[in-house]
């Protein structure tokens, strides 16, 4: 319904990447139809079946053997994700009571709306690695698993709301375009549906931060305020640089992760600069300028120190975030119970019925 | 009073309920005893947010003052709102917010669907789309009713709790109006036989009718309303004449 006061995606930012997205499904729907080979012969070894696949560009599927690190990093991968897009309700469900229009307050609800889906959409792709979500859940609210350090940051001010679209949405696609292309296929597809709604709000982001851009003096200085805060801690959801990341080598070998973390920055920097510039805002970096022999833009590095802070739980909002969770679990226990006990009733009834 | 002043006066009392009730199920958000629970409350917030820009802008129109969703929403104070009572109530533990919104579909689903037939084309046709989604909240609101009354020990006596809390503000929701498109006297008896049978067969008690407070169509409220005001408009009041 709402979709009708914004642009066309070619002429929007994030148009390209969607068309990425589309390409990556059309790869999926080729390589299900190349028909992988039935599976290992009787005698063939498993990890040399496990690498043909992933060499030919084929998906792992729930019931494929895989290797147990494989099964382990994509179950702490997916589950984080979703774990990211629940605690990712907090920071902009701050700001539904308080939206300026009601056509904001009804795009805002659905944003969040659509954010609780794609955390049961992931949590689903999770499961099929043979783990439940509840006990996804309780490791997340012992805090044994992380979520993404991003929503650990308040948001102050309505043009948050649009500076949380703009570029926490923006720099999730860019890292999560590449997704839709990863070797295991429940989570590939799970990307590709994530993907086409989060550019959709990346798109309503930046339509936000514009209007107030456009608007009286104080909405633009506000836009601005909005935008100095969230753009290193955007920049910083990439993860640390190259030369840090334990995870990346075997990701890459996995077909799980396609590009480097510094890969994936670069390229949101570069299209940042350009949409920031018809925005009429500024990225609050004195030594941002583009390299004419890189044919990319020079920028200043997030401060990867304050990143790991808030990774190990020392944020502006961590404390506030994982108590908020913790007590909506904890308060709707009797609830979850109650449904429980009721389907066990019916199901009794059920059995009844049957044998009488 | 001129037909038009009585259909704007009803439209915009139908917007107010209807936009307060989304203002109460937004706040739930994040805050849901489970996550099909935070999909399912924002999806019937979203829908009552829908029908009250409907009811709203269609109000404005009527009176003719130049007024859009937005003056009407956040440009009134707590004496010229005319929500009933029963929606402006806090949320409370979930059987609060279940137990009101059971009894506010359980009247806006014969309420919507006779002004789908009534004789104002608009409002015909926001009554068309909006009893639609009544349904839905009504079948949504009668199975938690049956689950937490029929559940266990615990959820029977908060869900009983609820009901007797919320019980007497359903009085106010039919408080006859016979100059109206559909007069709200007319839609009790389908209301009792749907709330008797859901109460019956989730193992509860009917209360008994006593107390009926009400005030809410002459814009006398609980102290909870300015509250609840003061918090969605504060930004847009904070800014006149901005664009959002």
């Amino acid at each position: 319904m709402y979709g009708n006061d914004f642009a066309p995606p070619e002429d929007g930012p994030g148009g390209g990447l969607l068309g990425e997205v589309e390409a990556a499904e059309a790869a999926l729907r080729e390589a299900a139809a190349r028909a992988r080979r039935g599976g290992p012969a009787p005698d063939e070894d498993l990890e040399a079946y496990f690498a043909d696949v992933i060499d030919a560009d084929q998906k792992i599927e729930p019931r494929d053997w895989m290797p147990e690190a494989y099964r382990k990093t994509l179950i702490r991968q997916i589950a984080q994700h979703a774990h990211s897009e629940i605690i990712g309700m907090q920071p902009e469900g701050n700001w539904i009571s308080r939206a300026p229009s009601l056509k904001r307050k009804a795009i805002l609800l659905a944003k969040v709306q659509d954010e609780a889906g794609h955390g049961l959409y992931l949590y689903a792709a999770a499961e099929t690695l043979g783990v439940r979500r509840d006990e996804l859940v309780e490791l997340l609210i012992e805090g044994r698993q992380k979520y993404s350090s991003i929503f650990n940051y308040p948001t102050l001010t309505w043009a948050d709301v649009g500076a949380i679209g703009w570029l926490v949405d923006g720099a999730a696609i860019v890292n999560q375009v590449p997704l839709c292309r990863c070797s295991y296929g429940p989570y590939a597809r799970a990307m590709i549906r994530v993907c086409k709604e989060e550019s959709f709000h990346q798109r309503q982001g930046y339509e936000i931060l514009h209007t107030l851009a456009h608007g009286t003096p104080e909405q633009h200085a506000m836009a601005q305020d909005a935008v100095d805060r969230w753009w290193y801690p955007s920049l910083a959801m990439f993860g640390p640089p190259d030369g840090d990341s334990t995870h990346s080598a075997q990701s890459m070998a996995w077909k799980i992760k396609r590009f480097s973390n510094d890969e994936l920055r670069q390229r949101f920097v570069d299209m940042c600069v350009q949409q920031a510039e018809i925005l009429g805002l500024t990225l609050p970096d004195p030594d941002l300028r583009w390299n004419e022999e890189r044919q990319a833009y020079d920028y200043t590095q997030p401060d990867y120190d304050e990143l790991m802070r808030v990774i190990k739980g020392d944020g502006p909002c961590n404390r506030q975030r994982m108590e908020h969770r913790r007590r909506a679990h904890a308060e709707g226990a009797w609830v979850r119970e109650a449904a429980a006990a009721y389907a066990a009733k019916r199901a009794e009834q059920q059995k009844e019925k049957v044998a009488a | 009073m001129s037909e038009r002043s009585t259909l704007f006066d009803f439209t915009l009392g139908l917007g107010d309920d209807a936009l307060i009730a989304a203002q109460r199920l937004g706040e739930w958000t994040s805050r849901a005893p489970e996550m099909e629970e935070d999909i399912a409350l924002a999806n019937i917030a979203l829908d009552q947010l829908g029908a009250a820009r409907l009811l709203l802008t269609y109000a404005g129109e009527l009176e003719g003052a130049g007024r859009n969703e937005d003056d009407l929403a956040y440009l009134r104070g707590d004496r010229e709102f005319r929500n009933r009572l029963l929606v402006e109530l806090p949320n409370g533990d979930f059987a609060v917010t279940m137990a009101k919104l059971f009894f506010l579909a359980a009247y806006q689903l014969p309420l919507y669907t006779a002004l789908a037939g009534c004789a104002d084309e608009r409002l015909a046709a926001i009554g068309a789309k909006a009893r639609k989604e009544s349904a839905y909240h009504l079948d949504h609101a009668s199975l938690w009713v049956k689950r937490l009354g029929d559940g266990t020990e615990e959820s029977h006596r908060r869900m009983q709790a609820a009901v007797d809390q919320v019980w007497p503000y359903v009085h106010e929701l039919f408080t006859a109006d016979p100059a109206a498109p559909v007069d709200p006297a007319t839609l009790r008896a389908d209301f009792d036989a749907h709330v008797s049978a859901v109460l019956a067969e989730a193992t509860l008690t009917r209360p008994a009718d006593g107390w009926t407070p009400g005030g809410g169509r002459a814009g006398v409220h609980t102290e909870h309303l300015s509250y609840l005001l003061a918090e969605m408009q504060v930004l847009h009041r904070a800014h006149p004449g901005a664009r959002w």
